[in-house]
């Protein structure tokens, strides 16, 4: 069983009094030259850029404006070649045993005979998708881009948070954060050697295009498919789509016919071989999944097994990003890979078990509670945080249903520097690095920083108040 | 190109030029209520702009009668009337989001912006002689949009479906200006090419800017026949039925060459064409302006439809 242990918070500058760490020399000789008046002038440009070309993404049905800017905070976050080598690394065996993994659950089932998970953890679980047993997809990919969340607390511990292999969004923020960095402060930019971001696109299309489906033999005509304008993600859906210079296209922009996928063009039918889907798996195609949807595309899921078009993420991944399955990943390494871990993951109490649980309840005001299907920062217990009224509602949430439930310690995030009213302030903050797997497996040198704007708040959502940073990867 | 997204660019461009219409619809009604009435007569311009922009039915539903603030205020900026002008700007900002890719960063800019600011705007800044900036505003937004869109968009189908929602919309709209006029009766005892008479055509000529224009080709006072002339017949006079209809022929002719493929719509295209370029006012006086200005609006209907089919669907 892990232990919880709380240690002393880690500020990624140095600002607690701590030295001035190597990476940010140049940012801080900056931050003294600039002053603030012209700090808060440049936060305006920013937002008014980001409102101009209209990244917003939407929270509806909460009132106020439904399309809102994610917060930017100026100060870029600045990480060291070496330590990003060694993230690379960390990730790239962790999404090739999150592929394994996921075709062992559609295909033998070892691990479940090796008696390391239990089959009730496979096929019991929500997002297992019994249509996809028995599919084969092209080299194996099932997870092609991949959103690994990342959380620091010393100068050498990264953890892994959580796997996002369904439909991760953020890539469009990492991305136009450079953008605005760099028409912002030209100056602080042009000081560093920052490794540059700006082919993730590119990377993106390559990665696609590296997976047709088994009857295509031309050039594959690759899409990204968008559940529409009222999806949260949707400016980042037709950022992709522009970047790689395909079509965007919605569930009724296509259709099926023999198997075979097609777009309405205004030349008529046009056949697509790679789908780049960020519709959830549910809503893809109505006669296999929810019928009560025009999301998706009758037949899809038939013409997918007949091997005439590849999705991407695949159909089902999901089982392998589920919050209970996280708790397998260390193990899976080990299975799949034989190798031991080069990220560890958050120690982790599942509720599920009945010794995990016992401790879980005596220490809910010390640990984190999360819903294991949940996401987005809602359905969270912050034990430190939390009142005796809600402690006590989670606690009897938890025994209701514990399988629903994983416990980790309450993390002492590392913080970054970061413009807020009082200043530069230190905030806590967590990173996603984007994945992506193909022929091979490649990341690009950054990720979507997100920073929690509130002092001391650990919750670095968007959807709850979280802002985001560029995030620097500095070359030798 | 996706049909969805051919459909919302020719989207974008009709909305975007229903609002400018709109506007000067409500110029040119704004205008004529400020001619002297004479008592008992009544003044009916408000009522008829409600006939001419074809809300009859939803405003009725709404108001009573049709005063100029109620007029103005479903014409304008009401969100149940979604002919509106801020129902047309957000329909084609919307159109925009979902095809953001199509369009140059110009264009979506100025269409964001244009949304922005209208839904910003309050509807009390139209009262007390705010209407004209506000009319004034509408122009400026809609003229940046279509100056953006033959400044910065690449001649290809795209450009080509934006430019036939322009047209097909505009021939629509200048038919609907030209028939305020038969509206619009004259007080009892004003007479025929009398000076309210005339003060109703320069407004006309007015809203579509075209009084100076009008003055500049035919060197005469106002006559009702030439301002028809001018509106329907004149290829030189950009916002004319004829120069619309040549245009959506072009641009129909332009999809042709690059797609390799013709349809009805060609054929329909280039019969209404030929028409109106061979065509004679006095015929057109000689079935009835009125009657021959909903024939037009009827058949431009039909092409748009077909147009529809041919790529849209």
């Amino acid at each position: 069983m892990p232990e919880a242990k709380i240690g002393a918070i880690f500020d990624e500058m140095g600002l607690n009094d701590q030295e001035c760490r190597r990476a940010y020399l140049g940012l801080r000789d900056w931050l003294n030259e600039t002053p603030a008046d012209i700090l808060a002038l440049r936060r305006e440009e920013a937002e008014t850029f980001f409102r101009k070309i209209g990244i917003t993404f939407a929270v509806y049905g909460e009132g106020g404006d439904p399309e809102r800017i994610i917060p930017f905070d100026i100060i870029p976050r600045i990480l060291e070649a070496a330590e990003w080598r060694h993230i690379t690394k960390g990730l790239t065996q962790r999404v090739r045993a999150l592929n394994a993994f996921i075709a062992d659950v559609y295909g033998p089932q070892d691990i479940v005979r090796a008696g390391l998970m239990p089959a009730d953890q496979i096929i019991l679980n929500d997002t297992y998708r019994h249509q996809m047993q028995g599919i084969k997809v092209p080299n194996g990919i099932y997870t092609h881009i991949s959103g690994i969340d990342m959380v620091r607390v010393s100068a050498e511990e990264f953890y892994v948070l959580e796997d996002n292999v369904r439909t991760p969004s953020g890539v469009s923020y990492m991305l136009e954060n450079r953008e605005i960095t760099m028409r912002l402060f030209p100056d602080l930019f042009s000081r560093h050697s920052v490794a540059p971001v700006d082919h993730y696109c590119a990377e993106l299309l390559t990665t696609l295009s590296s997976v047709p489906p088994r009857h295509c033999d031309r050039d594959p005509t690759v899409v990204v498919m968008t559940p529409g304008i009222y999806n949260s993600a949707y400016y980042e859906h037709s950022f992709l789509a522009d970047q790689m210079g395909v079509e965007l296209v919605e569930g009724p922009d296509l259709y099926v016919k023999d198997d075979i996928v097609y777009m309405r063009t205004t030349q008529g039918p046009k056949r697509v071989d790679v789908i780049y889907r960020r519709v959830d798996d549910e809503f893809l195609d109505p006669l296999a999944f929810r019928a009560d949807t025009a999301l998706g595309v009758a037949g899809l899921m038939n013409a997918y097994r007949a091997g005439n078009v590849n999705l991407a993420n695949a159909v089902g991944a999901g089982i392998a990003d589920d919050k209970s399955t996280y708790t397998f990943v260390p193990a899976m390494i080990e299975f799949y890979l034989g190798e031991k871990p080069v990220l560890n993951n958050v120690p982790t109490f599942r509720c599920g078990e009945a010794d995990d649980l016992k401790y879980v309840l005596e220490r809910l005001d010390e640990l984190v509670v999360k819903e294991t299907h949940g996401s987005g920062g809602y359905g969270m217990l912050i034990g430190p945080k939390s009142t005796k009224a809600e402690r006590e509602m989670f606690a009897a949430r938890i025994k209701a249903s514990p399988d629903k439930y994983i416990a980790q310690p309450t993390l002492a995030l590392s913080t970054c520097p970061t413009f807020v009213n009082e200043g530069i302030a230190p905030r806590h903050v967590d990173l996603r690095p984007f994945v992506l797997a193909g022929k091979d497996i490649r990341v690009v040198p950054g990720g979507l920083t997100r920073v929690a704007l509130t002092e001391g708040s650990l919750v670095v959502n968007s959807s709850q108040g979280g802002g985001t940073k560029d995030t620097w990867v500095l070359e030798d | 190109m996706l049909s969805r997204t051919a459909d919302s660019l020719y989207w974008i461009a009709r909305y975007m030029e229903r609002a400018e219409n709109l506007s000067r619809i409500l110029r040119v009604t704004d205008r004529l209520s400020l001619m002297p009435t004479l008592a008992g007569t009544g003044s009916n311009e408000w009522h008829s702009t409600i006939v001419v922009s074809d809300c009859e039915e939803g405003f009725y539903e709404k108001y009573d009668e049709a005063t100029a603030e109620h007029v103005i205020s479903y014409l304008a900026f009401d969100p149940d009337n979604p002919s509106s002008i801020r129902s047309c700007i957000e329909a084609a900002r919307r159109n925009a989001r979902s095809v953001r890719t199509a369009l140059t960063t110009e264009q979506w800019e100025c269409l964001n912006t244009t949304w922005l600011e209208m839904s910003r705007m309050k509807e009390s800044r139209l009262r007390g002689g705010g209407l004209h900036g506000f009319l004034d505003w509408v122009k400026e937004r809609t003229l940046m949009f279509h100056g953006g869109t033959v400044a910065t968009m690449l001649r290809r189908d795209s450009f080509h479906f934006m430019q036939l929602g322009t047209f097909i919309e505009r021939g629509d709209n200048t038919a609907r200006i030209l028939d305020v006029k038969y509206h619009v009766l004259l007080p009892e005892h004003a007479e025929v090419g009398g000076g309210i008479d005339y003060y109703q055509w320069a407004a006309i000529l007015r809203a579509v800017s075209g009084y100076r224009s009008y003055h500049a080709l035919y060197h005469e006072g106002i006559k009702p026949w030439l301002v028809a002339d001018f509106l329907i017949m004149r290829e030189e006079m950009p916002r004319s039925l004829v120069a619309c209809m040549g245009k959506v022929k072009e641009c129909l002719d332009h999809l042709a060459d690059e797609y390799g493929q013709r349809h009805e719509s060609h054929r329909m295209a280039g019969r209404r064409y030929s028409q109106l370029r061979f065509g004679k006012v006095d015929d057109v006086f000689g079935q009835g302006l009125h009657l021959f200005l909903e024939q037009f609006i009827d058949q431009n209907n039909d092409l748009g439809a077909e147009i529809s089919r041919s790529y849209l669907m």
